[in-house]
């Protein structure tokens, strides 16, 4: 299907920049959408692309001097928040704001309900309204169906179709065909899924609205759009014609160097030294994986969001359930489908989620409870728990971590996120831990205390441990790792080990690896 | 990027390297200013149990110097409006002190699940019917008032298996099981009772002797009894690890799983416990009053709360402890018993406890600046 696009352009911006304190997240961003054109928007974390999203949203103000127009008229800037509907757009993010214990229709009307106060809602109205308007656009979607028993594309589909409904509502004050932003809405689709929301898209542009595809996934940004921007560093790193590129090409624009010829890399991993070894790992997107692990090896594994590398650290402590595999551990085999966090912290698993107050630690008790929530049993005797024991001890670890202030007796979420991290990390390493899984130790850690979790990390690991960093942060495994797997579609896509263990390569072979390994198979 | 690494060699770009003298300079300065940083934070007030202020302070105990308030205000009206002093006497407090006992036990019952994350609303059905169950089974069956007082607490311990199973097994709402058991209770009262008053003087009143007419310092056991078990309570909660797990099961149930703590028992234990505890509450009542009956004691559900969370706003601020709730009861039974000494109708008893319970946790919200209220759960 060929969309009608005309040279008209539906979105112009010239010039757009935005700093936070002293760094600069966008730089001088110019970029033209047309009508009935689907445009992708790539680029790495950081590379600005959710800053001009909340640009557009309004709720970011942009440094003065960019220049916004829609439908050819000049719209000021900053956007009011919430007003951008009224000038024809609509957003859906990967967080759908739907209300999961509501019905389609329900969720569907909540724009209308917020919009305006009605005393007498036709209910049979409504109903046949969105029965119409799926209809429309060829959905077999029950109005009355719960949202949160529908699948996940089916929400992402209502999601949509709501925000467009929304457009369709203000045309009278925008005058177009509305610009529909989708941010990242394909990482926890599965593959036919993707399928009918590209053909929700193309319906979408095939009636003269404007589509923006922002996705990490440069064969989906193939598949679906007619031209594609790449942003680096803040900056346009380059538009081009979907129809004439190369997913190199992207590639090379996205991780801003040039793409050196494909290496098919032999695996180089544990020999026979290997004291962990994982089989057969399954769980809700990792398929049927393999590691092996030496002693004193600090191994990162990483992907883009939804390659399904972030659930392996849980998959073996058993924090969620795996389908399948075997964790064999100094000549001990255990069956993963059936791990509880209770005999992973007897075989001397430590396990550091990514969700520090929440998961990880307590945040409204003291730091000496969360420090000897593992190490319990070495205070009490019988009934009795020796607190000022516990207490005393606390105060040595955080001394010998360098938490700051060190005293027990403050509340976690009292520190900073650093320093909450250093007390979580020192937690599991009194434990002596066998073997240590991390996901993004260092989210939200500040530069200084950064560099003390890593040398945290690194003792523990000369101390024989076995670490395990699942982590979307190039830097910080490049700094860290031995060896790291970079995930693609729930498998191990490429191993690097040795010198190949930089930034540069890591961020390339998560791009690369995800159109590689579906589309050419280079092995 | 918004974090630029800084390390040895490279630093913000303010510093021109020509203008240091050596690199040990320029480390001497790092230090200094790390120095600085440290001294910083240690200086910002962070909440937590032991850094202090004024502040801190008047938040843990203002409910004592309330309470104290309270007892010299009533001290006052009755000296100079009324001419007599009836208020401020031994007789009156150790009144008090013996028949609020009741109350306090209850409460302390409740702590236990609400740490836990759990309501327990059956607790004073649960107290009623064991009541009822001990009178009659000392009145009419002849039971030794050992054997009796031990079946009522297993009757109790029974009751909270069952809030616990459909709690946690069905994944019911604690609120929701409890509401119902609670009722069903009640039912179950009034059949075993007929709904008359089971009275155990006329044929052993060996459990009035124990807890009523024993006495020290002219207080009867009673008091004692609730004393020991705060005590008992606030030791397991505060020394003991299966106490630690209560409060990270209540705080954080994710946390609690992921190091290992079986979530599931500790709920269930807790509500088992909060039952034997509603249980002792009834054997208690049973020996200050000599009798049970099917409707009096019921309504002492609203008064439990109000003082486990009440408590919750002093002593450990911000967490159900016993000592804050034990003081509570005693604020709540002054108010009332002065109330009820100048002749003030019974009706503004409800006033004060419902009212007392508001604007005292309001003005706690005051002094944390209203920082929203956080009981796990």
């Amino acid at each position: 299907m060929t969309p009608p696009i005309s040279a008209e352009p539906a979105l112009e911006i010239s010039g757009l920049s935005k700093r936070f304190g002293g760094a600069v997240a966008l730089d001088g961003v110019s970029l033209s959408v047309r009508r009935g054109e689907v445009h992708g928007l790539l680029g790495q974390n950081g590379s600005g692309k959710s800053t001009l999203i909340k640009i557009l949203s309004g709720f970011h103000a942009p440094e003065p001097g960019g220049r916004l127009t829609l439908y050819g008229k000049d719209v000021p800037l900053p956007l009011p928040a919430g007003d951008f509907r009224k000038l024809g757009l609509a957003f859906v993010h990967q967080h759908l704001g739907l209300a999961p214990s509501l019905s389609v229709m329900e969720n569907m009307c909540l724009s209308d309900f917020a919009a305006e106060a009605r005393w007498l809602i036709d209910w049979r109205k409504e109903s046949q309204r969105i029965r119409d308007v799926f209809a429309e656009y060829a959905l077999a979607i029950d109005p009355q169906a719960v949202v949160g028993d529908l699948p996940q594309v089916d929400r992402c589909l209502v999601a949509i179709v709501r925000a467009l409904e929304e457009v369709r509502a203000n045309q009278a004050q925008h005058g177009g065909n509305g610009i529909l932003v989708l941010d990242e809405p394909t990482p926890f689709l599965p593959r036919a899924g993707v399928d009918r929301l590209f053909a929700l898209v193309e319906q979408i542009a095939a009636r003269g609205a404007s589509v923006i595809f922002v996705s990490h996934d440069v064969e989906e940004i193939l598949q679906i759009t007619d031209r594609a921007t790449v942003l680096r560093d803040g900056k346009v790193a380059g538009t081009l014609e979907t129809a004439s590129a190369r997913p190199e090409d992207f590639v090379e624009m996205i991780v801003g160097r040039r793409v050196e010829q494909y290496r098919a890399r032999k695996a180089v991993a544990g020999g026979d030294d290997a004291s962990v070894e994982i089989t057969g790992l399954t769980g809700q997107v990792c398929r049927d994986l393999d590691i092996r692990l030496a002693n004193g090896e600090v191994l990162g594994l990483t992907g883009l969001i939804g390659s399904g590398f972030d659930e392996v650290p849980a998959l073996i402590y058993g924090a969620r359930k795996a389908r399948a595999g075997q964790l064999k551990l100094d000549g001990s085999t255990f069956e993963l489908a059936n791990m509880t966090p209770r005999t992973a912290i007897e075989l001397r698993i430590g396990y550091l989620p990514a969700d520090r107050i929440g998961a990880s630690g307590a945040g409204s008790l003291p730091v000496a409870d969360n420090l000897g929530l593992p190490s319990l049993s070495r205070f009490s005797s019988g009934l009795r728990l020796d607190r000022g024991g516990l207490f005393r001890w606390a105060g040595d670890v955080g001394r010998a971590h360098d938490v700051r202030p060190n005293d027990p007796a403050l509340y976690l979420e009292g520190l900073s996120g650093g320093n909450q991290q250093k007390v979580l990390l020192a937690k599991w390493l009194e434990i002596e831990p066998r073997l240590l899984l991390l996901d993004e130790p260092t989210q939200g850690v500040d530069v200084g205390a950064r560099q003390q979790v890593f040398a945290a990390i690194d003792r523990a690991a000369r101390a024989g441990a076995v670490v395990l960093c699942a982590s979307t942060d190039a830097e910080q495994l490049a700094q860290i790792c031995n060896r790291v797997l970079v995930f693609a579609h729930g498998r191990i896509a490429a191993e690097l080990a040795g010198d190949d263990v930089t930034k540069e390569e890591i961020t390339f072979q998560c791009y690369t690896g995800l159109s590689t390994s579906t589309a050419a198979p280079a092995r | 990027m918004l974090h630029g690494s800084v390390d040895k060699h490279g630093s913000a770009g303010t510093v021109s390297p020509g203008s240091l003298g050596s690199v040990a300079e320029y480390e001497a300065r790092i230090a200094e200013l790390e120095r600085k940083v440290r001294s910083l934070q240690e200086q910002r007030k962070l909440p937590g149990l032991s850094s202090g202020g004024a502040k801190r302070f008047v938040e843990r105990y203002a409910i004592i110097g309330i309470w104290v308030l309270l007892i010299a205000v009533f001290a006052l009206i009755d000296n100079y409006v009324y001419g007599s002093s009836r208020f401020l006497t031994w007789i009156n407090f150790s009144t008090m002190f013996g028949t609020q006992a009741v109350l306090v036990v209850l409460t302390l019952g409740l702590l236990l699940p609400l740490t836990a994350g759990d309501f327990d609303l059956s607790g004073a059905a649960t107290m009623t019917v064991v009541s009822l169950a001990v009178a009659i089974m000392i009145s009419t069956q002849q039971t030794p008032t050992m054997a009796a007082v031990l079946i009522g607490l297993a009757i109790g311990g029974l009751v909270g298996a069952a809030n616990a199973f459909f709690t946690i097994y069905f994944r019911i709402h604690s609120l929701i099981v409890t509401l119902g058991m609670a009722t069903f209770l009640i039912g179950i009262a009034k059949w075993i009772s007929a709904s008359r008053t089971v009275s155990i003087f006329g044929s052993n009143p060996s459990l009035i002797e124990w807890v009523n007419q024993a006495r020290i310092f002219n207080v009867s056991m009673s008091f004692w009894y609730a004393l020991l078990l705060c005590i008992a309570v606030w030791y397991f909660l505060e020394y003991t690890t299966q106490g630690r797990k209560l409060l990270f099961v209540g705080r954080a149930r994710e946390v609690a799983r992921l190091a290992g703590i079986r979530v599931e028992a500790v709920r269930a234990w807790a509500l088992v416990g909060a039952g034997v505890i509603a249980a002792l509450a009834g054997i208690l009542a049973v020996g200050i009053n000599g009798s049970a009956d099917p409707s009096s004691r019921v309504g002492l559900l609203l008064p439990a709360f109000a003082a486990a969370f009440l408590g919750a706003t002093s002593i450990v601020p911000g967490r159900f402890n016993p000592w804050g709730s034990f003081i509570g009861v005693f604020l709540l039974a002054t108010g009332i018993s002065g109330l009820q000494i100048f002749g003030i109708p019974n009706w503004v008893q409800d006033l004060f406890y419902g009212g007392g319970l508001i604007l005292a946790v309001a003005a706690s919200q005051l002094v944390r600046r209203r920082r929203p209220m956080e009981f796990g759960g």
